[in-house]
């Protein structure tokens, strides 16, 4: 331990320190010399720590002191806020949407997810494998608003799925066309941008689930292969279980992600009503109807879409707290 | 002689089992799509490319267990079946990584241009779009205004967050020792990390039209500025750079701490000349990557800063852009409807290329200070 290391330390100070150094065996412990400039440096980084606790204090207090009205408004008068019954009824269409595009992305870039990990760690030759890991981590730089203009530049050529999905799995409401038989001509639709979506979260869970895959006991993997398990019998038998809280907590993580992602919805998604299907244009996301409404908004409307923010908030604040309780549950094991 | 050496042959055959020659699965991946470019101009009439990788996905699955089973046993053949759909996943996911490169490159580099990147979108009328769609004129505009809005906005997001981070992480690593305020600091670090980038921008719009209602009320729309802009990405840059500084930080080893208060150095000197220095490549790797990550962010800005058409130098007034923020109202609000939205079009995509010019440049850099900076290991 530094700190008692430094019990026993002369200081150029010219403390009277030579004298007691001796007797410090005795028994009798010298005091510490604390320096002003100790006293300056670790205020310093305290008051920075704390400024860190006052900054997630200060956002959660600001974004309900702009709430006000619309509490306010939902107290008073419902029928004045977006949709006229009240903001429960307003921004319940927006969490499903949410929740909806986030469940689509996950369920999609999960499975690739684990596969890239597993390619990266065990299947990819050892000299190629960092490199790969490059490449993924490649994905995770680029600027969502990029990935929005991607999205929109190659939505126009999914129309001919949509249209061969609602012909023959119609019957299933979330690729049901409309009242016309149709789908969206240009599409734009929850669909695409929960696939935009799935690419981009799939960085994140990609390298956490690397990391985990890297941790597994080689001793373990060596016994597996050594009692003449195949390559894949060992990554089942002793890769995957003991990376099984990790890959949990990973794509919890990344459905944080995928909750507070804003851009590749707000540029891909043309936004309406909440409806089952996801191959006609409608439904909306939270964070997209803050980025689509915000530079106009004013008023009453502004506090609305301040709130509707709060909301997205909590969520993903439970979301990430709950990845953060699996590790902490496990972590201590794994090591 | 012959004869016992085919004896041993034999022999030894029944320890090792049956295994198929190592080309194998290329073929099998060859013939299989093939296989599926017949069937889909058959079928479907013609060469259709999603029918094709999906179709020869299948083939090459089915056809590699069956080859396998019948050769080299079912537990053999599950184990190349694991490998074949591992690797295709993972050049799957290549796919989008690829098409958004060559996309980016092609229309961005198609559309960019000096005078796009040395001029601003004041004055710029639907006028001008049309006609160059037209073909009658050269290309108008530029987001020269968004360029200098990044670096701006960025630079002071550095200067709110790096001090803050940097001491963060020396506090958790060098005087929290496992106490409880070190404790719940790391929980929030992770929370923080968390934060939806349209959150952290409406609280620093929040903050500062708070501040702006004490001031003068029913003046909310001065809150935003190019420094609200720059808060909100503060907040999502600390988090990132205090976990890369404390993770570093807990690298150096224990061992020049105690040598450096055994020839009794002060704590706080003790980090500031052997602490700091042996970590600084990793500090400094660590906070570009931070940079990187902000530089790109859409949302916080347009709720903070709006979108500007003119430049605009000073941070503490007036809108600002940033080329995330032109990117998405180029595209979304075109100067021009309809055809001559195309100009708009062309001018996002330019930017597009930039900014991912940048944030490439940025990851470089970051290598190369790891490395370069790095503490030599030598004696």
């Amino acid at each position: 331990m530094p700190t008692s290391t430094q019990t026993t330390v002369s200081g150029p100070a010219g403390a009277p320190e030579p004298d007691s150094h001796p007797k410090s065996g005795t028994g009798q412990r010298p005091k510490a010399v604390v320096r002003p400039g100790d006293r300056i440096f670790s205020a310093a980084t305290l008051i920075a720590g704390i400024l860190i606790l006052l900054i997630l204090a200060g956002v959660a207090l600001f974004l309900l002191a702009q709430s006000k009205d619309t509490i306010e408004a939902q107290v008073n008068d419902p029928s004045s806020i977006t949709g006229g019954n009240g903001f429960f009824s307003y921004v319940w269409p927006l969490v499903i949407g949410t929740l909806i595009s986030s469940a689509i992305a996950l369920l999609v870039a999960t499975p690739f997810a684990l596969g890239i990990a597993l390619f990266t760690t065990h299947m990819a030759p050892r000299k190629l494998a960092p490199t790969l890991g490059y490449v993924i981590d490649l994905l995770a730089a680029i600027p969502s608003v990029v990935y929005g203009l991607w999205g929109i530049a190659l939505a126009g050529s999914l129309t001919d799925f949509y249209l061969w999905l609602s012909k023959w799995f119609g019957w299933i409401p979330i690729f049901a066309p409309d009242a016309n038989g149709d789908v969206s001509n240009t599409g734009r639709t929850l669909l695409t941008a929960s696939l935009v979506l799935s690419i981009m979260i799939l960085p994140i869970i990609t390298s956490l689930t690397r990391e985990i895959f890297l941790q597994t006991p080689r001793l373990q993997e060596e016994a597996a292969l050594a009692l003449g398990a195949t390559r894949w019998e060992m990554i089942r038998m002793s890769v995957l279980p003991f990376g099984k809280s990790g890959i949990a907590s990973a794509t919890m993580l990344g459905l944080g992600r995928a909750l507070g992602e804003t851009m590749a919805v707000a540029m891909i998604l043309s936004p309406g009503l909440l409806t089952a299907s996801l191959v006609v244009s409608g439904n909306q996301t939270i964070a997209s109807e803050i980025a689509q409404n915000f530079p106009e908004a004013a008023g009453l409307r502004l506090s609305e879409l301040i709130t509707v923010g709060l909301v997205l908030f909590v969520i993903t604040l439970l979301v990430n707290m709950g990845a953060r309780a699996i590790v902490a549950k496990t972590s201590v094991k794994g090591s | 002689m012959l004869t016992t050496t085919n004896n041993s042959t034999t022999t030894s055959r029944t320890l090792t089992s049956k295994q198929l020659p190592k080309a194998t699965p290329w073929v099998v991946a060859v013939a299989s799509i093939i296989v599926a470019i017949i069937i889909s101009f058959i079928a479907f009439g013609g060469f259709n490319i999603p029918v094709v990788a999906v179709l020869a996905g299948l083939i090459n699955v089915v056809a590699v267990f069956a080859i396998s089973a019948s050769y080299e046993g079912r537990r053999k053949a599950t184990d190349r079946v694991a490998t074949t759909v591992v690797t295709s996943s993972f050049i799957l996911a290549c796919v989008p990584l690829i098409s958004l490169l060559w996309m980016t490159i092609s229309k961005g580099g198609a559309a960019i241009s000096f005078d796009l990147l040395s001029r601003t979108m004041l004055g710029m009328k639907g006028v001008l779009d049309q006609q160059y769609v037209a073909g009658e004129a050269t290309i108008a505009g530029g987001f020269y205004h968004a360029i200098v809005g990044t670096v701006l906005i960025t630079a002071m997001a550095c200067i709110i967050s790096i001090p803050i981070g940097v001491l963060t992480a020396i506090y958790l690593v060098e005087y929290a020792e496992k106490n409880r305020l070190g404790k719940a600091i790391t929980f929030l670090v992770d929370v923080m990390t968390g934060i939806p980038s349209i959150v952290a921008g409406l609280f620093a719009f929040a903050l500062f039209s708070t501040i702006a209602g004490f001031i003068m009320p029913d003046a909310a729309g001065i809150a935003k500025t190019g420094f609200t802009a720059a808060v909100a990405l503060s907040v999502l840059m600390i988090p990132i750079v205090v976990r890369n500084t404390e993770e570093i930080l807990r690298l150096v080893p224990m061992d020049l701490r105690e040598a450096s208060y055994a020839l009794g150095v002060p704590k706080w000197k003790t980090i500031v000349k052997i602490v700091l220095p042996t970590s600084v490549s990793g500090i400094l790797s660590g906070i570009t990557i931070a940079i990187a990550r902000v530089i790109g962010e859409t949302a916080p800005i347009m709720v903070t800063a709006g979108f500007a058409k003119a430049l605009n130098w000073n941070l503490f007034s007036g809108w600002m852009s940033t080329l995330p923020t032109f990117i998405y109202d180029s595209q979304l609000r075109p100067v021009s409807p309809g055809d001559a939205a195309l100009a708009s079009s062309e001018r996002a995509w330019a930017a597009a290329l930039v900014l991912v010019a940048l944030v490439m440049l940025l990851n470089l850099l970051a290598r190369v200070i790891a490395k370069v900076l790095a503490p030599k290991a030598g004696r």
